[in-house]
Order: structure tokens, then C-alpha cells, then sequence
């Protein structure tokens, strides 16, 4: 990347003559990387404070983040940095939702244009993910992100969400993955397609398949995606080994659905980051995570989860006025 | 390789919850395999709730009713084989009120014209179209869930099944 093929808005320094990688600024923030960390820095009182991560564990977070549209609510990176989506804006902040860190008052939050911060955030994985390394992959699937600068992989960061109207399959709505290749986890799991016995003039409207077909040849890792749309009802199925990259505080309750194998949630307070409680899940059991936490997910196999979300625009308003109770269901 | 690893009536492994902090309530942890071996069959028990919107999981064992709701409405089966009946009515949005959320159960078998069915097994996944009628027949005990909105015919038993 050559600094004329820089987007607009995005501040970046020509490449460090011993690492290779660029320097991006956004607003007061600074990103910088060498061969193993990401470090940020942001102002407090007059001067600055620094925070590093891993540089696998930095890219793997921001690639979700991208891939999601920066989701719902907070995306943590760590136990410091993350962001928070106002759905236009987004607010960028270092140590605003760690107990320590807004006690001692050396937080810092900064809130970006939405296009803005999603063009540094890209700039910045174009530059820092190198030849070799998918952040989307587990681990054991992709070589390493450490090292100086060698070449890229536009192609591994470029996937999103799969955004699907009503199903995937039917005519104008999102494709099925019949061309994908069988993920290595699941090669035990059936390949065969619902039988559709449709009536002659109705075959374009009975419609079925085969979803954990779909989801054992889904290419990334926690990468929640749309398979079926009832009214705001989205059920969002992903498949997921290592470690969910991202600590996630949502603006409102969300479920989830194991559908094969075991994931353990540790799950914290959402303002303090403080451990409330380790729910493991095995196929078939299904939990709230409240409104109040937040969660990180650990998947020794590859699993299959349905994530379900309710997309209605105005949830967390209603949640953080107290209208809605952070639990799901009292009993 | 390790085994895939799927649930069934006849054998799941539920899991649990270690708490440091609150009560083990406030995530209605269940296990839509141990719901439905309890329940009668097709009987629409809640397992998520999210605000209207709720997953029901239902235990397929002989014919349902016939089923239809205003708006569309899908269905997974987590567990045996399961076909699906559908039927249009004669008279479009006639089974259930155009502003009803839910589904709606009918009395006996719809009038309209059969559009054919789904034959569906573990991890296989239907649409129900808003307005459509539709019937589920299994042999065997099985396992669905239905994503849908709650409704009159929804049975909530929160206590019953979620761990506390």
C-alpha cells in the first residue's frame, strides 16, 4: 500500500524503516505495530498513555469488528480496548469499561463518524495482516501474523457478514456453500439436502436445506451470520474454534443455541469487566447472555452455534433506561 | 479426528453454569433435547425469549395440527426425520388475522390446494411461509425448533426446565 492508495480520512506514516509497518492516527488515538505487538497510545492529562496486545490476538479482534459493522454494542478487544456501536457512530476507548483504569481516571473514549473509523480500521489490517497469516482462521488453519512486514492477504480480510433477507437459497437472497470445501472438523457431518416434494406451480415456494451442511463448510470462525429472518428475529449461525477474538458487551439480551459439541462463555460484568460466572454449553442447551455482561466464548472443537439476535432499532435506549430488565425471563 | 458431536432425545449431555457472581436464573439455561423428552407431543415450549420473538423447541412424534401465522415462520429439526405438509388456502390470509403475531392452530385440516411437502433429518432447515398452512408428521420421536413470535398456543415453563 502506497500512500496515494490511502482512503480519505485515514492517517498513516510512511512505513518504519526497520518493521515495515505504518503508523495510523485516529482523532487522539495512535496504532502502531513490530514484529509481535500492537501498541495504542491515547492522552490522559497531558500525556500519554500505552496499551499493547499480541499482534494475532490485536488482528484476529479487529477483524470481527470490520466483518461485523462493528455489531452490537461493545467489542472489547481485551480487558482495555474496544469499541462501541451507536449505529452511525462509533465510540473508540482504552480502559472506559475496566474497573482500574476509570477509578483511577486514565480512560480515555473518543467517538468517530462511523465511515470514518471503518476506513482506518481497514487501512490498518491491510497494512499490518501479512502474507500467510487469516485472521479469521483458527490457528491451527493459518501460519503467523509475527515478524516484519511481507506482503499481505487482501482476500482473507475482505469477507463479512453474509447478510440474508429471508433465507439463504431462495432466488435473490444469499447463496448457499455447496462450493466450499468441507471444513477438516467436520467431515463426519451429513451432506444430504432436504427432500422437496413440491406440488407442480409451488416449487419456488416450499424451500429447505441443509443447515448444518451449510455451516460445516463456512470458511471463518466466529463470524455470526444470517440464515433465517423473522421479523427482527434474526438466527444467526456460526461456527467457532479457539477462542472468541472479541470480549462482547451487547446493547441488549441475545441467546445462544449450541448445536454441536461444547463451548465454555466466561462471562463478566459489562461496565467493571469483572467475572460473573463460566456457563458451559453442549449440543442442545440454550442460555440468555443479559444485557448487563459481557462474554468470551472457548471452543476446543470446531462447533456449530446459533447465535440469535433481536435487530429491533431501539433496545438499547429501552435497556439502559431501565424500561427493560437486563434478564430475558424472571421465574 | 474428533467426532462431531450432535444431541438427541435419546442422548445429550446438558451442560452447566459455575457462578462467581448473581444467580444461575438470570441465563434460563435449558437443553431443547431434555424439553422435549418431557413434553407431550408438538406441545410449543419455549426454550428463548427475546422480547415477542421466541424459539420454541417441540417434540415430533405422529401428526401435529395444522399450523399457520401471519408472517413467516421457520423450523430446524435437532433429532430424527420429520416431514412437513403444506397447504394453501383457497382464500389468501385467511388462517390467520393479517396483523397476528404467532402461530395460529387450526381446527382440523385447512380447505385449499396441497403444495406438496418437506422431508426433513437432523440439521435440516425449513421456511413455513407467512399464511401457509402447514403440518408436522414424524414416525419416530423427534426434535424441532420453531422460530416465531410468541403466541396463544406458546407454553412457557421457565421454572420446570432452566437451571437455578
Amino acid at each position: 500500500m502506497d500512500t496515494a492508495t490511502l482512503p480519505q480520512n485515514v492517517s498513516a506514516s510512511q512505513p518504519d524503516a526497520i518493521t515495515g509497518y505504518r503508523t495510523f492516527r485516529l482523532g487522539s488515538f495512535e496504532f502502531s505495530r513490530d514484529a509481535y505487538f500492537a501498541t495504542i497510545r491515547w492522552p490522559v492529562k497531558g500525556t500519554l498513555h500505552s496499551h499493547q496486545m499480541h499482534a494475532d490476538d490485536f488482528l484476529r479482534a479487529m477483524m470481527r469488528d470490520i466483518a461485523w459493522g462493528f455489531f452490537y454494542g461493545w467489542v472489547n478487544f481485551d480487558e482495555v480496548l474496544g469499541t462501541r456501536n451507536h449505529y452511525g457512530k462509533v465510540d473508540l476507548y482504552a480502559g472506559s469499561f475496566n474497573a482500574s483504569y476509570k477509578d483511577a481516571g486514565v480512560d480515555y473514549l473518543e467517538q468517530f463518524e462511523t465511515p470514518v473509523i471503518m476506513a482506518t480500521f481497514k487501512a490498518i489490517m491491510q497494512d499490518w495482516v501479512n502474507e500467510g497469516f487469516d485472521p479469521f482462521a483458527a490457528p491451527e488453519e493459518t501460519g503467523t501474523a509475527f515478524g516484519v512486514k511481507h506482503g499481505d492477504n487482501l482476500a482473507a480480510i475482505d469477507r463479512t457478514r453474509i447478510a440474508t433477507k429471508r433465507m439463504p437459497g431462495l432466488d435473490g437472497d444469499s447463496p448457499l456453500r455447496d462450493d466450499f470445501p468441507i471444513n477438516r472438523q467436520f467431515v463426519d457431518v451429513a451432506q444430504d439436502e432436504p427432500e422437496i416434494h413440491a406440488e407442480p406451480g409451488f416449487e419456488k415456494e416450499l424451500h429447505a436445506f441443509n443447515l448444518f451442511k451449510y455451516l460445516s463448510r463456512s470458511d471463518v470462525t466466529w463470524n455470526p451470520s444470517v440464515t433465517s429472518v423473522c421479523k427482527e428475529s434474526l438466527f444467526c449461525p456460526t461456527t467457532e474454534e479457539f477462542v472468541l477474538p472479541v470480549f462482547h458487551g451487547n446493547d441488549r439480551v441475545e441467546w445462544f443455541l449450541q448445536m454441536s459439541d461444547e463451548i465454555v462463555w466466561d462471562v463478566g460484568d459489562k461496565n467493571t469487566g469483572e467475572p460473573r460466572a463460566r456457563v458451559t454449553m453442549r449440543a442442545g442447551d440454550i442460555a440468555a447472555m443479559p444485557a448487563d455482561i459481557r462474554h468470551k466464548g472457548y471452543s476446543q472443537k470446531r462447533s456449530m452455534l446459533l447465535v440469535w439476535e433481536n435487530a429491533t432499532p431501539n433496545l438499547p435506549k429501552r435497556y439502559e433506561s431501565g424500561e427493560l430488565s437486563p434478564y430475558p425471563v424472571q421465574f | 479426528m474428533q467426532q462431531t458431536v450432535f444431541g438427541s432425545l435419546d442422548s445429550f449431555r446438558k451442560g452447566s453454569i459455575e457462578i462467581i457472581q448473581g444467580k444461575a436464573e438470570n441465563y434460563a439455561f435449558s437443553n431443547v433435547f431434555e424439553v422435549a423428552s418431557l413434553a407431550p407431543p408438538y406441545q410449543k415450549t419455549v426454550v428463548g425469549k427475546n422480547l415477542k420473538f421466541v424459539v420454541e423447541s417441540l417434540r415430533a412424534e405422529g401428526d401435529s395440527p395444522w399450523f399457520a401465522a401471519a408472517h413467516d415462520e421457520f423450523t430446524v429439526v435437532m433429532d430424527g426425520e420429520v416431514t412437513v405438509h403444506f397447504i394453501k388456502p383457497a382464500t389468501p390470509g385467511s388462517l390467520a388475522p393479517a396483523d397476528s403475531e404467532g402461530t395460529v392452530k387450526l381446527d382440523g385440516q385447512p380447505e385449499g390446494q396441497s403444495m406438496g411437502y418437506v422431508k426433513l433429518r437432523r440439521g435440516h432447515q425449513a421456511l413455513l411461509p407467512a399464511g401457509i398452512a402447514y403440518q408436522f408428521r414424524s414416525v419416530k420421536p423427534g426434535v424441532v425448533l420453531v422460530q416465531t413470535i410468541l403466541g396463544p398456543n406458546s407454553v412457557e415453563k421457565w421454572a420446570e426446565i432452566c437451571l437455578h
